[in-house]
């Protein structure tokens, strides 16, 4: 007999050892994420994809399903403070979209979206980060980094090197890089790697790509988050969508 | 016949892409009219804004006029609404923020390329610089935010035929955009 | 360089484990840990700079860029602030020649804030190359200046210096509970091991770190892991500002609690264990290591304890300036040579934990108390105690008191006995549990210290009427800010919005909507925060607000809304380079035209 759990009222069956988001996302039930993605091991902060697990607040992306659990997801309250803590991700690094060429195409700007975020609501930090524009097609820009550590992960994980890391404590937490300069450049980083590829924000960028598509054309001007992230897990079929998103799934 | 709506417009550190969105309103524009009257805009000769149902701010605040007219609108103004996304987190403007404003104006008025007659203009008819470019709601309190670069026509009729049928203006998921 | 490195990589046997106290070692020769080291660490170790470069940005006490050949730290505690450190502060700069947060230009000395140091009962307090000072006044703080300038090396200092006393004003059960050497063990063997485990269950022993759980149940759980590799873990990072009882226990009772590890170690069949001991309390490190090598010749550690056929030793692990790492999984991470970052629970520690072994880990505290139980029996110390909370708790006690120092009550106490005893007079209220627990006012004396009222890890500071609240709850939420690990977004960004948000408001600068504001962001950082640490980092201001919400109100202005900046201030650059000073240009933090 399947085990379940039940989601927003909705009867969930899971496998043991997975975690509530793994069992969700194979049920079509989207819960809003950014550190998570599928194939990585779990990290558990960014807390978009807290959900309320017999009224207690859990990560969804580590917290194991078990057999009869209530998991509240969709409710006004959880959005509610998902808002403000993707807002609290705006104003802490410079998150300037009309000049970004990861607009449209982004996974931070499509939760904002997905969650009705309006404004930055908190006063900004204006953080002063640098731009690592060294490597001949990759390129780093800090203010855009939500420290959510997939292109660690990737680098780790997928590519077998070790490119990236997060180093610093608090509010002062940076993305670095593996090389004796510290540039991107002097790094093993190479263009297919799947760590140039994951950023859900703007701030790994793969150069002279960034206008192949129009402002307008892209993924999140016509697809909504939910659609993308079930069209990439496969767990839906994915009916009519850009071919942007035919191969960042190959790539995964 | 109930008075019209008073409507002020203004643009602050923006370049006016807001108000040219706001006229994509087209043939709305004339149903808009047939409820509002506008005061203080570009598209009126009027220079201060005066008991006004909402006003209209696009672009963020950049110097010391930008923060008086502000408070101008505030002051005048029922509702206020941050409209585009200068005026809501500072917007292209705001990447002067990561230079220095010493530098900002060395580079622009004393060793910059191509600079005559270096001398930084000082003229007290001259607004100063901020040194950070900021929202416009780190100023003044905002009530409505309409994020886009520029926000389109359909939101600025979302927002204002909500607002004007006396309902709580709510934008859809596709007229969410920050781009 | 290259030896220094070489040598010390060997004495830890390039083990990636051993990366935080190599790095403190590197620290402690160079003054930093300079880029030629991190590249032979690397080398050595086999893995990848930016782990080292990580681990030296995460922890307060390794730097990247040099310091001074004396680094000098003040602890920026508020019993310290009470005590007068900022004033103490402002003369040690002037005598040094050096601004706090700066590098003196000859590289001689280097000046600084640091958080507590687990010396409050003797304060100000401060570090000088990670040594402990206490009692700071003008006199030595002129002594040390001095010193500093004249180039004396370290060990040619007054002793009086470095002096630090116990002041132990009222033992109890555990305190007055001397054991002979190996007791605990020989008891415990005469029982039974099993049997020790009932009585550690009969006492009723919960963790003393603060949050009280089931000792017994914790070691149970352990022993019964398929695994077999299992590890025991004394975590003495007391951070807690206001706590330093685990300093004097360890200075006075390390034998107990070394015993205690021990009879833990037979009970979850552990071969391996840790004190992690905070990098504050350096100058206890010589001394402990003195009492392992003690023990190890008496038989009582190492590959047969008392002759049986029992493997145990302990080996000691420094912080370096991390309150984060008082957290268990923070703690582990630690112990693995690695950022202090908390994990991710379930798993628990306890299935896996160092290594992703088994491991029990539990305060000073916990195993001295488990060492007096397998002497005494588990009705010996039930006997003390509420029905939840069973047996005494050691008490830090300092603030406005006459005698700052260590008291042990039975659980049930009440607050207004503590005061009565440490000396007290017209008290505005005990910030109890320190910063990540609870203010509580005048009103509310009659409480009792026990789980099931006031649960504390041991910090209990006294205030009186002569206090200001708001700067009390400003420097707590100051640390948390400061001490938050950075991992998850609620706690990072929340806590410096806190920060931020509260410094408007006491700095005059608040208006109708910024309490409320405040409150919101209270909420969000304890909600959704990963670990204590931000589920806590609100509770000074919520549990003030709580009880003294006029004293925030009377803060604000009666304007709908000021901005959080100083606009006049943001004109000051172009005033300047354009030379003007007229009245244009000018800003009113608030509009002549305001509502």
């Amino acid at each position: 007999m399947t085990k379940t759990l039940i989601i927003d009222g909705q009867t969930i069956p899971f496998e043991e050892g997975q975690t509530i988001m793994e069992a969700a996302t194979v049920a079509g039930v989207y819960i809003p994420h950014l550190c998570h993605h599928e194939g990585f091991t779990p990290h558990g902060s960014c807390k978009l994809c807290t959900v309320k697990v017999n009224g207690r607040a859990c990560t969804s992306c580590t917290f194991p399903a078990a057999e009869g659990q209530e998991v509240v997801n969709n409710s006004k309250a959880l959005n509610d403070d998902r808002r403000k803590i993707t807002q609290m991700l705006f104003v802490e690094g410079n998150h300037l979209c009309p000049g970004c060429e990861k607009s449209g195409n982004c996974t931070l700007q499509a939760v904002g979206y997905h969650l009705n975020m309006l404004d930055n609501h908190f006063p900004h930090f204006y953080a002063k980060r640098a731009v690592d524009s060294s490597h001949p097609d990759v390129m780093i820009d800090h203010n855009r980094c939500i420290f959510c550590t997939l292109c660690a992960r990737a680098s780790q994980e997928k590519d077998g090197k070790d490119v990236f890391a997060i180093s610093g404590r608090g509010i002062t937490k940076q993305l670095i890089v593996n090389s004796p300069s510290g540039l991107l450049k002097d790094s093993e980083l190479d263009v297919t790697d799947a760590a140039a590829h994951i950023c859900p924000t703007g701030a790994i960028l793969i150069k002279r790509t960034g206008y192949q598509i129009p402002i307008g054309e892209r993924l999140y001007d016509h697809h909504t988050i939910d659609e993308i992230s079930f069209a990439v897990s496969g767990s839906r079929p994915s009916t009519a969508l850009p071919p942007s998103v035919a191969v960042e799934s190959e790539k995964d | 016949m109930t008075a019209k709506v008073r409507i002020a417009t203004t643009s602050l550190a923006g370049c006016f892409g807001c108000h040219m969105s706001f006229l994509d309103l087209d043939e709305r524009l004339v149903k808009l009219a047939e409820v509002v009257e506008f005061d203080r805009s570009p598209i009126t000769d009027i220079e201060h804004a005066s008991n006004c149902d909402i006003g209209l701010i696009e672009g963020g605040v950049c110097n010391s006029e930008n923060v008086h007219v502000l408070r101008e609108f505030r002051k005048n103004c029922k509702i206020l609404v941050a409209v585009g996304a200068c005026a809501i987190n500072g917007g292209l403007p705001a990447l002067r923020n990561f230079i220095p404003l010493e530098e900002c104006l060395t580079e622009s008025y004393l060793d910059g390329i191509g600079v005559e007659n270096p001398q930084i203009p000082s003229d007290i008819e001259l607004p100063l610089l901020l040194d950070k470019v900021r929202p416009i709601h780190e100023v003044v309190k905002i009530d409505y935010f309409l994020p886009g670069c520029p926000p389109s026509a359909d939101v600025f009729w979302k927002f204002l035929t909500d607002l004007l049928a006396g309902c709580q203006p709510a934008l859809t998921y596709e007229l969410v955009h920050y781009d | 360089m290259k030896e220094f490195i070489f040598d010390l990589a060997t004495i830890y046997g390039n083990q990636p484990t051993h990366l935080l106290q190599i790095l403190r070692a590197v620290q402690s020769r160079f003054h930093h840990v300079p880029e030629k080291a991190i590249e032979d660490i690397a080398a050595l170790l086999h893995i990848p700079r930016t782990r080292i470069i990580a681990v030296a940005e995460f922890y307060s006490f390794l730097h990247l860029s040099p310091r001074g050949r004396y680094e000098l730290l003040i602890s920026d505690s508020i019993t310290d602030h009470m005590l007068g450190k900022i004033e103490l502060m402002v003369y040690l700069s002037n005598k040094l020649r050096v601004a706090p947060g700066q590098l003196r230009q000859d590289g001689l000395v280097s000046l600084n804030n640091t958080s507590c140091t687990g010396l409050c009962d003797q304060g100000p307090a401060g570090l000088v190359n990670g040594y402990a000072l206490t009692k700071l006044d003008h006199t030595k703080a002129g002594i040390i200046a001095d010193l500093i300038n004249q180039t004396t090396p370290l060990p040619e200092w007054p002793s009086e210096l470095f002096s630090v006393t116990d002041n132990i004003y009222k033992p109890g059960l555990l305190l007055n509970c001397c054991l002979d050497k190996g007791a605990a063990l020989t008891s415990m063997f005469k029982r039974g091991v099993s049997e020790t485990l009932t009585e550690i269950d009969r006492s009723g022993l919960r963790g003393r770190g603060g949050a009280g759980f089931k000792t017994a149940l914790k070691w149970r759980f352990c022993s019964e892991e398929t695994e077999q590799e299992r590890y025991v873990v004394c975590n003495a990072d007391e951070g807690e500002p206001g706590t330093f009882k685990d300093r004097v226990l360890l200075n006075s009772y390390a034998h107990e609690v070394f015993e205690g590890m021990t009879v833990c170690a037979a009970i979850t069949g552990s071969t391996q264990g840790f004190l992690y001991l905070r990098g504050e309390y350096l100058f206890l490190y010589d001394k402990l290591q003195k009492i392992l090598d003690e023990r190890r010749q008496a038989g009582l550690l190492g590959a047969t304890v008392l002759g049986r056929n029992f493997n145990f030793d302990i080996e000691i692990h420094l912080g370096a300036g991390a309150y984060i790492c008082g957290e268990e999984s923070a703690l582990i991470e630690s112990l693995e040579g690695k950022p202090g970052i908390p994990r991710n629970r379930p798993p628990y520690p306890v299935t896996q934990g160092y290594l992703g072994k088994p491991t029990v880990v539990n305060n000073v505290e916990t195993f001295l108390a488990a060492a007096a139980i397998a002497v005494n029996g588990g009705n010996w110390f039930a006997s003390a105690g509420t029905e939840k909370s069973k047996g005494t708790k050691i008490l830090s006690i300092s603030g406005d008191c006459d005698r700052p120092g260590i008291y042990e009550y039975p659980f049930g106490t009440t607050i207004q006995d503590i005061l009565n005893d440490c000396g007290t007079s017209g008290v505005l209220g005990v910030q109890v549990g320190g910063p990540s627990g609870v203010f509580i006012s005048n009103k509310e004396f009659n409480r009792k210290l026990a789980f099931e009222d006031l649960a504390t890890g041991g910090s209990f500071i006294v205030f009186n009427n002569t206090r200001n609240i708001l700067d009390i709850v400003q420097n707590f939420t100051r640390f948390f800010a400061h001490e938050s690990c950075g991992f998850c977004t609620p706690c990072r960004v929340g806590t410096s919005l806190l920060r931020n948000q509260l410094d408007k408001i006491t700095g005059g600068h608040g208006s109708a909507g910024d309490v409320v504001a405040l409150e919101e962001i209270c909420q969000l950082v304890k909600t959704y925060s990963h670990c204590g640490l931000g589920q806590t980092a609100a509770n000074p201001i919520l549990s003030t607000l709580e009880r003294y919400p006029e004293l925030y109100q009377s803060q604000l202005k009666k304007i709908s809304y000021e901005p959080g900046f100083d606009l006049d201030a943001a004109l000051e650059t172009a005033r300047r380079m354009a030379n003007r000073n007229d009245k244009a240009a000018h800003l009113a933090q608030i509009g002549e035209d305001h509502d």
